[in-house]
């Protein structure tokens, strides 16, 4: 056993980065939290940090797909928009039922991805080219459909989209057990599932983080789980979103990690040569990662929406910065193959975190910008630095 | 008369390999030198010795040119005393006029300010010279290939050349194009410019060489002068091939069965250009347990050949039917050739072979995810068995098998490439140099693999430009020039000179 274990030193060198930003994460809330005087940590604001987040992370899924595959989607943004609208103006304007909006909305947004990865699959135009088109049409077409106003309110069950809260099952005493009781439960199953990986893998003889490592990793996840579960247990329990995104999390976790249709995801996006030649319809794959795309900037769309209560024309403008800067502080690679779900997700956590501490702290949205560049910038540089250092 | 360039006692080292070995190669002034010599012999190692590519003090040696020693640094400083390469790859930005080509990087200019109706007025001149009735401000995108080849003569031209050396100019080049390109030698010589033409055509060499250098294998084997004695093809086939079998090849039985693939009657046009047809009529079989072997030189559309067969992955408008034990099978695609039972491994591993990011597991499996899942779902512990298992059955020697494949040996990573294309069961593979850039070990290994997969009865096209591999290998050897199957030979009775003369000849 001494000999197949590898030192603790040696195994943080090689994987700096799957932990580099989950680090970064940790030490930009404690930095944070240290300078708002406790503000960012409070129960409420921790609410309003995922719902204000909860629409890049959700589009940080679909963008990391897009991205490994080897591509970009510029027209998120403008998606976001244009379907808030659409779903203002059926259910405002024409009083159809949410039930019925909610999924055609989401059709919608697949649409709007296959047709963009239509001509990006199969007649190869530049993804750029196309989104950026795709970016300007649907932003004219919010304009339009909403006439330059905005449409509202919406109706109170299409609002518990994004500001309801799952309810206590025990009664409305706080803390709210039922959000304690899930937290748990998250934990408890991602502990449960990495043991079983740990266990499976030493069973046949692979490498993998030293004993110590793995305890105080998983503890640590666990911890701060439950210790952010209590939190948001004084305050209104969990919010639907942080369902929404935490279900999706898992399933395209899942689906980068366990299915055939990721893996050959990866491959397309590091060699698409190679992945074609070895029997991949690249093109079929490629439109379907748009149309993914499309369908979760739609949710996402109608997500905002039901938060601001409102469409406005504005709704959306500059989110696709936001959420390709995620995807790619979370160590994905321009130039496709490499990135992971868990690491869009940090990044979606550590850009949200830096917003709202910010405007705690009171910093203008003029420094606010430049911050959030020049951390995009040493994000990416560090990765390159690692890239070189190892080779 | 004295020499106007004279490289003597030229050694260069490649780690692990020598690539040039005391080579002395001597041109006089106004003649047509011709340097021959198999597919790495050394020709275009020791060309870019005297252009500079590789500066001087990384070799050995000496160069003359009119008389004075010579070091050169960088191609700049071999063309600012006359001497001028023209690639096999012709090094032309597609979207620029002629005139911008034949100037780029030697404007005529004033303090950055170009001359454009100097330079226009220039190149009319340089192209009257070469014979090419174009308009200066054509872009070379619109010029076929053998006018391409006359813009790079006249970019060289424009230098002073006073040395030209053209690698394999006439590779690509049709018939009455390429009779053109020599008359304009020959009437270079005239003006007393020397050249030197690497070539594998013996019938051009001979008609307009005045003295022909033999490498083989990084040596100077012969300098003949064709103008004191007659020098017929088998002489100088032989000095290119004349060698013992320097490899060894493992031992084996052939055990050939049935006829399992047959290709018929195969066209396939250029994906560009379709006009320009890349494989003509090619037909051709393997049989179950047989290794069948297709020689032809860089460019004879061997590659092209396997791959439009493999799904449609090379070229338009093809033709043809390929059968499976006698029944025709559908390879429109890539995942339906598979289906049907072929493999092709690709001689651009690391470019079209290995997704280089990723590690040998998820390389292994590639193409055959279907059996190491269910539902889409892929089964982690299924697939490191069969990843391991592969990896001790043909030696991949790494740590483990999440080994990312860029780190591995060029040896390694063909044993990835034919791990992933074994685990996808096919009943035909096509190996397409299936050796290149790998050791002298390595290859054995390979070889070995080889011979199993055939004993097992499968069976195998081996393309290879090394013909000793082809002949230390196969069982039948299929001989391919310009696209078309030009001989057929038993592998007992195949000797590189009946292969290379059936190239040079047809």
């Amino acid at each position: 056993m001494e000999g197949a274990a590898i030192s603790i030193g040696g195994y943080l060198k090689n994987h700096l980065r799957d932990y580099g930003m989950l680090v970064a994460l940790v030490v930009i809330m404690g930095f944070f939290q240290v300078v708002t005087d406790g503000t960012l940590m409070r129960p409420v604001n921790l609410t309003n940090l995922i719902l204000q987040n909860s629409y890049i992370v959700i589009m940080a899924l679909g963008m990391l797909l897009v991205i490994v595959a080897g591509h970009i989607d510029l027209s998120v943004g403008s998606v976001v928009g244009f379907i808030g609208g659409l779903a203002a103006v059926m259910m405002v304007n024409w009083d159809l039922p949410s039930f019925i909006v909610i999924p055609v909305c989401l059709a919608t947004g697949i649409l709007i991805g296959a047709a963009q990865g239509y001509w990006i699959a199969y007649w190869r135009i530049p993804s750029f080219i196309v989104t950026l088109a795709g970016m300007l049409v649907f932003r004219g077409l919010t304009l339009w459909l909403l006439e330059g106003q905005s449409v509202g309110p919406f109706p109170r069950e299409f609002q518990l989209l994004s500001t309801g809260f799952v309810v206590d099952i025990f009664g409305t005493a706080k803390p709210n057990i039922t959000a304690i009781l899930l937290g748990a439960l998250t934990a408890g199953s991602i502990v449960y599932l990495a043991v079983r990986s740990r266990r499976r893998n030493t069973e046949y003889g692979i490498e993998d983080e030293p004993f110590p490592f793995f305890l105080a990793k998983n503890g640590l996840v666990a911890f701060a789980i439950l210790y952010l579960s209590y939190l948001l247990s004084t305050y209104r329990g969990f919010p639907n979103v942080l369902i929404t995104m935490a279900v999706l999390t898992a399933a395209y976790t899942f689906l980068t990690n366990s299915t055939t249709l990721g893996r050959r995801i990866y491959a397309l996006g590091g060699n698409e040569k190679a992945a074609k030649l070895s029997g991949i319809k690249t093109e079929k794959l490629t439109f379907l990662t748009f149309a993914n795309m499309g369908m979760l900037a739609a949710l996402a769309g109608l997500i905002f929406a039901a938060r601001l209560n409102t469409a406005t024309p504005k709704a959306g403008v500059a989110f696709e910065l936001d959420v390709i800067a995620a995807v790619f502080i979370g160590g994905a690679s321009m130039s496709g193959g490499v990135g992971k779900i868990v690491g869009a997700v940090v990044g979606a956590f550590i850009m949200g975190v830096m917003n709202n501490g910010m405007s705690i702290v009171g910093i203008g949205i003029d420094y606010q910008q430049v911050i959030k560049g020049l951390v995009l910038l040493a994000a990416v540089i560090f990765d390159v630095y690692n890239k070189n250092k190892s080779s | 008369m004295e020499p106007i360039l004279e490289m003597r006692g030229i050694t260069k080292v490649f780690p692990g390999v020598k690539a040039l070995d005391d080579v002395n190669l001597r041109v006089v002034p106004g003649e047509i030198h011709a340097l021959v010599g198999e597919n790495g012999a050394g020709k275009s190692t020791l060309m870019k010795v005297l252009s500079g590519v590789y500066p001087h003090g990384t070799y050995d040696g000496d160069i003359e040119f009119e008389g004075k020693p010579v070091s050169f640094s960088g191609i700049s400083d071999s063309e600012k005393v006359g001497i001028i390469i023209i690639h096999q790859e012709l090094a032309l930005v597609p979207l620029l006029s002629i005139a911008e080509n034949i100037f780029l990087g030697n404007e005529v200019a004033a303090a950055g300010v170009v001359n454009w109706p100097e330079t226009n007025s220039r190149t009319d001149e340089l192209l009257r010279k070469v014979g090419l009735r174009e308009r200066s401000s054509t872009l070379v995108d619109k010029l076929g290939v053998g006018k391409q080849q006359l813009v790079e003569i006249a970019k060289a031209l424009s230098k002073k050349v006073k040395l030209l050396i053209l690698d394999e100019p006439t590779a690509s080049l049709q018939e009455n194009d390429s009779q053109k390109l020599l008359d304009l030698l020959l009437e270079f010589k005239a003006q007393g410019i020397a050249s030197i033409l690497i070539s594998h055509k013996l019938n051009e060499v001979s008609r307009v060489a005045d003295s022909i250098t033999v490498l083989r294998d990084g040596q100077t084997v012969s300098t003949l002068d064709c103008h004191a004695e007659e020098i017929s093809e088998e002489r100088i086939i032989r000095d290119m091939v004349g060698r013992d079998m320097a490899h060894r090849y493992p031992d084996r039985t052939p055990k050939i069965g049935e006829t399992l693939l047959e290709v018929s009657d195969w066209n396939v046009t250029h994906p560009d250009h379709s006009d320009r047809q890349v494989i003509r009529n090619v037909s051709f079989k393997v049989s179950a347990g047989e290794v069948v072997g297709i020689a032809g030189l860089m460019g004879s559309g061997r590659t092209e050949l396997a791959m439009s067969i493999f799904g449609r992955s090379y070229g338009n408008n093809i033709r043809g039917s390929v059968k499976l034990r006698g029944k025709e099978i559908d390879v429109s695609t890539v995942g339906r050739a598979i289906d049907s039972g072929l493999a092709y491994v690709t001689e651009d591993r690391k470019a079209l072979g290995l997704v280089l990011e990723e590690d040998i597991l998820r390389n292994t499996t590639l193409a055959n995810l279907a059996r190491v899942s269910k539902n889409g779902v892929i089964n982690d512990a299924e697939e490191r068995k069969v990843s391991e298992s592969y990896r001790a059955a043909l030696g991949i020697r790494t740590p483990s098998v999440f080994q990312k494949v860029m780190n591995l040996s060029g040896g390694n990573q063909q044993k990835v490439v034919l791990s992933k294309w074994l685990f996808a069961e096919p009943e035909v593979l096509i190996l397409d140099e299936p050796t290149r850039g790998i050791d002298v070990g390595a290859k054995f290994e390979i070889y070995t693999i080889i011979n199993e997969l055939a004993a097992q009865g499968k069976g195998v096209v081996m393309i290879s430009s090394e013909m000793p591999e082809l002949l230390g290998m196969c069982d039948r050897i299929y001989v391919m020039n310009e696209g078309r199957l030009v001989g057929e030979l038993d592998g007992r009775e195949a000797t590189q000179e009946k292969i290379m003369s059936m190239i040079v000849r047809s």
